[in-house]
């Protein structure tokens, strides 16, 4: 084993220049936090708590074991948008009862815990979460229901929450639901769809329709209790399997419905329980990354502070140098990796990427691509050498492979290097960007570039005068505009990741995912599409 | 010569003598009631013999199974410790009728000195000194005085009377005690003196003339007249005054001719002098004083008179000082109240030499104790677990000795008197031997727990980051990740323990690197506000606000965090805490004091209601009468039965006036802790009486001042030890 060595001197300018940028950069992160963690502002959260109401947080605090981590997933959702940051839902994996489950919690104290469309991909992307790594499902429901206004955005698409929740419970994935409140229309097929339900006494209310609609639709005076009351439910209905006598106990039966599971992972243990933790500081990762994008860093850097004893054994390692990849563990966990190095992705690094993907599928290990890439080679040498032909090898096996994959954008990822290093349309389980990353088509400066070299050719073939000013102005705005566009926080407030990590809780993020992971299955593919050669 | 020697005892004494015998070459044969089966002295025995039952009066009571299981076992000896029937003059007989050997004086000394009024009269034909007797209460013309039975020992059945109207009550209930106890009632009255000292003489003689004193020791430390520390020598004895207790004591112990080790006891007054107690013709509990500061090994010594054997022509020298403090289950400030429980862990640092006297040192730690880790104390008998004996050339150096090993020893599971019992020695007064019979009743002080109540909280962190440190470790999955990890944090780990004087809730949060960043720990009081100690943030990380936290703030650094151990930087100072858990109990030894903490539920578990009005047993014990039926009418304040535990009575009495509901229990029945032992419909509906727990009666307790040391809170349930 080959224990990686580190050219990372913390006294250097750039060192400290690049750790400036990044904590810059980390508090914008944690500015988008706070405003997330806010929830609906300090009146509906102390209104929520007079009324002996615990938070969104608080209650997932309580279901989880003591001390086990937490993993707060799309924890921005919505940033930049119109509507909250966080989307009123708590979204994560945690660990009840020994057993890593996905958590999803409405916020009340925004807008009621009303579904607005970030809410319902927010939802949804949990949704995925638990179907694709077997991971129980815990819903922890208060929520008025959608979002009036934009009704237009939910509607329709809302209908695959429900869909999610049965197709979990076929897939004998349990689903657990905890009614605090508010469970009303397309919302009481939370409780509905779900294996387990429990209502909170006095509190849950899941009905179809309210007093003010029944009396609407049929004239008839029904209260909340007799329509859709937790005692009712638990003794009537039987929609309820459990009435708590409070959120504490509602908590403590969820905890007691898992288990009661008797659950087992379908993948692999980890190699080792007492794996050996990086040999360098992962502190010195703010460090590793420049604030300007052009400059490029080595990830064996990165991999020196995440894989366990820094160890890492690189395969291919004079070939296609652009791109290192090779092997080493996470957590006890084995991985394989691959990792832009230079940025540019050549037809050499693409047909290693492809060999080294078959190898890990025949081997199940798991792949995590660390991107920071600006895309395949251009120019006519390279397109001649069948750049597009070795870089749709690449782009095959990463769609065909069927081990998990993780993908971290460390700082750039544009153009079809994005496909490639297996962006969020290659349906990795996981995919976290660091604060400083980027991703889009392409670098704004060249996508503000080419529009003005477009232009500049439609004037000349139009034989009009090209207007320099308004070009400048142009370019400036456009670059603006991707520079926005492509940033870490606006990606994720899109859902375009899981979520904008802090770079020192990358080796955990990675760990507490690989964990999650293998509760199902982990089994490399049996055949890919046909490769090009 | 004995070839094998049975033991009428149980516990630290039947160690002790079982330690000399294997050093002499003397097989050992234990006996033991059902509860006693797997105790240490029965392991450790080369025989032992079943006892059926718990009760003493069915097993270490019963001359007959004694005197068999000697015959069964083929033991040719027999020792009756101290307690149950060392002073029983029937059993000394019995035993040689049986053709045994008997290690005890004479039954007729025994007998002699065992009605303590004859044995006076007695004494006071030889020259020794002695207070004068009332056997008739109507005698008495001056007060205090003191109540004793006539059988009596140990204290039962004492009683200190200083107002006439209640001598009548006192002897009443005197007698009662000292019936139940010794199974003769006859008690006498005599003059109280306010600031005695209890100062004994150890004696020994031989049936070749012989009789040796051994020097004095000084017992003055008592609860309840118990006594719990004892030294040798005494400060207060000189040379002279030395040399005249010695020879009232020689001339006591030839007057009733008697055989062996025995004990003549004094009562010194502030102004010298000195009056008969009463001669314990037996190896008493602070024998190992006397051991430990004149090389002497006391058990050989009662078997080599017993044997037949000449002492030596002259008394060895004391060459050091000697403190011996009784380890008990009891909690001083819960008006002694026994305790009972597993005894989880059971370890003192620094002993130099179990029951034994061979190593001559000039300074040692000695230990005698009938308990090991795991070992269950229970309800039926004395609730002394073991002794500390520290001996050094100075007594300021065998105090400071003794409480430091008593300081630093672990004693989990069953609540002890071991905080009162290094206050003791630490206290200026007892350093400066100005100490007599009243010195607890002076000194409230000394029943306050040694921990800090403000230190409480330190300690419920200490056991919080142990306590996550064992979670991690044991963690199914993402054990290796760190501790509490959140990528958006919000709230901290939150635990709650029931601590010695009320709840303590725990707020921790540690960082990726394992940082301690921020922790609270509040002690909601009685009036509702909360103390509290912790720390301001020192992340920008939000905590939302909780309550309103006092100005305490210690700073506090984690070090380690480990399944047994945490270690904090405190205000700069590096503390270590041992953490112990059993169940949901973590027992937290650090460098101010030991603390119990209950882990309280994290979900409130749904539990059984109590009927309103129902009366609780503070202590596990057995009712020895019940003085009401159902459906009976009672007064507030009217005795319902009588619990009695650790052969101490404790009335229960109605809180208010109401109608007996239910009444559950019989004379007879045991009940443990929080046994519902009557239901009473108040008469008042609006002054409910829910789970009111039964105070006993102060009143009729023993001791002098229950005002002092603190009326009993028997609503703690923590008092008798958690489970």
């Amino acid at each position: 084993m080959s224990a990686l060595r580190t050219a990372v001197d913390p006294a250097a300018a750039a060192y400290r220049e690049n750790r400036a940028a990044m904590l810059d950069r980390l508090a914008e992160l944690e500015g988008a936090l706070d405003a997330a963690r806010a929830g609906g502002g300090e009146k509906y959260v102390a209104r929520h708590h007079d009324r002996g109401k615990l938070l969104a947080r608080e209650r997932i605090e309580l279901l989880l074991d003591r001390d086990a981590p937490f993993l707060e997933l799309s924890p921005v959702a919505a940033w930049g948008t119109d509507f909250p940051t966080g989307a009123s839902v708590v979204t994560g994996i945690g660990v009840v009862e020994g057993v890593e489950c996905v958590v999803v919690a409405n916020d009340p104290t925004v807008r009621g815990g009303a579904v607005n469309p970030y809410t319902l991909r927010k939802t949804q992307r949990a949704g995925e979460i638990a179907l694709a790594n077997r991971l129980p499902m815990i819903n922890l429901v208060e929520s008025g229901g959608a979002d009036l206004p934009s009704q237009a955005e939910i509607f329709i698409p809302g209908g695959r929450v429900f869909r999610d929740l049965t197709r979990l419970s076929a897939a004998r994935i349990p689903t657990i639901s905890v009614v605090f409140g508010t469970a009303t229309a397309g919302g009481a097929y939370v409780p509905g769809m779900s294996d387990h339900t429990i209502m909170v006494r006095g509190r849950a209310k899941v009905f179809l329709a309210g007093p003010p609609l029944v009396r609407m639709a049929t004239g008839e005076d029904a209260d909340d209790e007799s329509l859709g009351g937790a005692t009712m439910h638990a003794s009537t209905s039987g929609l309820a399997d459990f009435v708590a006598a409070d959120e504490r106990d509602g908590l403590r039966l969820a905890r007691q419905c898992v288990r009661r599971l008797a659950w087992r992972k379908h993948g692999p243990p980890p190699r080792s329980t007492v794996p050996e933790p990086p040999k360098y500081d992962p502190e010195e990762l703010l460090g590793i990354p420049s604030g300007d994008l052009r400059v490029p860093f080595d990830p064996r850097e990165v991999l020196a502070r995440i894989l366990d004893g820094s160890e890492f054994d690189e395969f291919k390692p004079a070939y296609g140098r652009a791109l290192a990849t090779g092997w080493g563990e996470l957590h006890g966990y084995p991985v394989g990796v691959l990792a832009n190095v230079q940025g540019v992705l050549f037809s050499e690094e693409a047909q290693k990427a492809a060999q080294f993907i078959q190898l890990a599928n025949a081997a199940d290990t798991p792949l995590l691509f660390l991107q920071n890439t600006t895309g395949y080679m251009v120019g006519t040498e390279y397109e001649q050498r069948g750049i597009i032909k070795h870089g749709a090898l690449m782009i095959n096996a990463v769609s065909n492979s069927t081990v998990p994959h993780l993908t971290v954008n460390l700082g750039a990822s544009y153009g079809a290097g994005n496909y490639g290093m297996c962006g969020r349309a290659y349906e990795p389980r996981f995919l976290f960007t660091w604060p400083n990353a980027r991703s889009a088509v392409m670098g704004p400066t060249q996508l503000a570039g080419v529009l003005s070299i477009v232009a500049r050719q439609a004037a000349q073939a139009r034989g009009r005068p090209y207007d320099e000013d308004s070009d400048a102005a142009m370019r400036a705005m456009v670059e603006r505009q991707i520079e926005a566009e492509s940033a870490a926080l606006h990606l994720s407030g899109r859902l375009y990741d899981d979520g904008v990590l802090d770079p020192r809780d990358t080796r955990t993020v990675l760990g507490l995912c690989l964990s999650a992971i293998h509760n199902g299955p982990v089994r490399g593919a049996e055949t890919f599409g046909i490769f090009r050669l | 010569m004995i070839r094998r020697l049975l033991v009428a005892n149980r516990g630290e004494i039947a160690r002790r003598i079982f330690a000399t015998c294997r050093s002499l070459g003397i097989e050992t044969v234990a006996v033991h009631s059902d509860p006693d089966a797997e105790a240490p002295y029965v392991a450790e025995a080369d025989l032992a013999v079943r006892l059926p039952g718990a009760a003493p009066v069915d097993t270490y009571l019963r001359v007959d199974l004694l005197v068999a299981a000697a015959r069964r076992t083929g033991a040719d000896a027999v020792h009756p410790g101290y307690g149950f029937l060392a002073e029983q003059a029937g059993f000394a007989s019995a035993v040689g009728d049986a053709g045994l050997t008997w290690v005890g004086p004479p039954a007729k000394a025994i007998a002699a000195m065992g009605d303590k009024t004859e044995a006076k009269a007695l004494l006071a034909d030889a020259g020794v000194p002695m207070l004068p007797t009332y056997t008739d209460p109507a005698q008495v013309e001056a007060f205090p005085v003191l109540v004793k039975a006539a059988a009596g020992g140990g204290g039962r059945g004492m009683r200190i009377v200083r107002d006439p109207a209640d001598l009548a009550r006192a002897v009443e209930s005197a007698r009662r005690e000292a019936a139940a106890a010794f199974g003769d009632g006859t008690v006498f009255v005599e003059p109280y003196v306010e600031r005695a000292r209890h100062v004994e003489v150890q004696v020994v003689a031989d049936a070749h003339g012989t009789v040796l004193s051994l020097g004095e020791r000084e017992c003055s430390i008592q609860r309840r007249h118990q006594k719990i520390v004892e030294e040798a020598p005494s400060v207060a004895v000189t040379p002279e005054l030395r040399a005249r207790l010695e020879s009232a004591a020689v001339a006591a112990t030839r007057a009733v001719g008697y055989l062996g080790v025995g004990t003549v006891e004094f009562l010194l007054t502030p102004a010298g002098e000195f009056h008969f107690l009463e001669m314990n013709t037996r190896l008493q509990v602070e024998h190992a004083v006397t051991e430990c500061v004149t090389g002497t090994d006391l058990v050989r010594l009662q078997l080599l008179v017993a044997e037949g054997g000449a002492l030596p022509t002259a008394a060895p020298p004391v060459t050091s000082h000697a403190i011996e403090v009784r380890l008990c289950a009891e909690d001083p400030a819960a008006d002694w109240l026994p305790a009972t429980g597993t005894l989880h862990r059971f370890g003192v640092p620094g002993v130099t030499v179990e029951f034994g006297t061979e190593a001559r040192r000039d300074s040692g730690l000695r230990l005698d104790s009938g308990v090991r880790d795991g070992s269950v104390v229970g309800v039926h008998y004395d609730s002394m677990v073991a002794k500390l004996i520290a001996w050094a050339p100075t007594r300021d150096e065998a105090a400071r000795a003794l409480a430091g090993a008593l300081r630093r020893a672990e004693l989990h599971g069953v609540t002890t008197n071991r905080d009162l019992l290094v206050r003791v020695l630490r206290s200026a007064e007892f350093r400066a031997g100005e100490i007599d019979t009243g010195f607890l009743d002076r000194h409230p002080e000394v029943f306050a727990p040694l921990l800090p109540p403000d230190r409480v909280g330190l300690a419920g962190l200490a056991a919080a980051l142990a306590g996550a440190a064992a979670r991690r470790a044991a963690a199914p999955v993402l054990g290796t990740l760190p501790s509490g990890w959140r990528n958006v944090p919000s709230t901290p780990q939150t635990i709650g323990y029931a601590g010695p004087t009320g709840p303590v809730e725990v707020d921790y949060r540690l960082d990726r690197s394992g940082t301690l960043l921020n922790w609270a720990a509040r002690q909601p009081t009685s009036t509702g506000q909360p103390t509290s100690t912790g720390q301001p943030e020192q992340t920008g990380q939000p905590e939302p606000s909780r309550r309103p936290e006092a100005s305490r703030r210690p700073e506090v650094v984690l070090v380690a965090a480990e399944p047994t151990r945490t270690v904090l930087t405190v205000d700069g100072v590096r503390q270590v805490f041992a953490v112990h858990r059993v169940g949901a109990v973590s027992f937290v030894d650090g460098p101010d004091g030991s603390v119990a903490l209950t882990e309280l539920p994290r979900y409130a578990e749904p539990v059984p209601e109590l009927a309103e009005g129902s009366l609780l047993a503070p202590m596990p014990g057995t009712v020895s009468r019940t003085l009401v039926t159902a459906g009976q009418r009672v007064a507030a304040g009217e005795p319902l039965l009588v619990l009695e535990a650790m052969k101490l009575e404790h009335p229960v009495t109605a809180p208010t006036a109401g109608v007996v509901a239910v009444l559950p229990v019989t004379a007879g029945s045991q009940v443990e802790t929080g046994a519902v032992l009557a239901v009473l419909t108040p008469e008042h509906p609006t002054h409910p009486a829910p789970e009111q727990p039964a105070t006993p009666d102060p009143d009729r307790s023993a001791t002098p001042d229950p005002e002092q040391t603190g009326v009993p809170d028997a609503a703690q349930p923590g008092s008798s030890g958690p489970e």
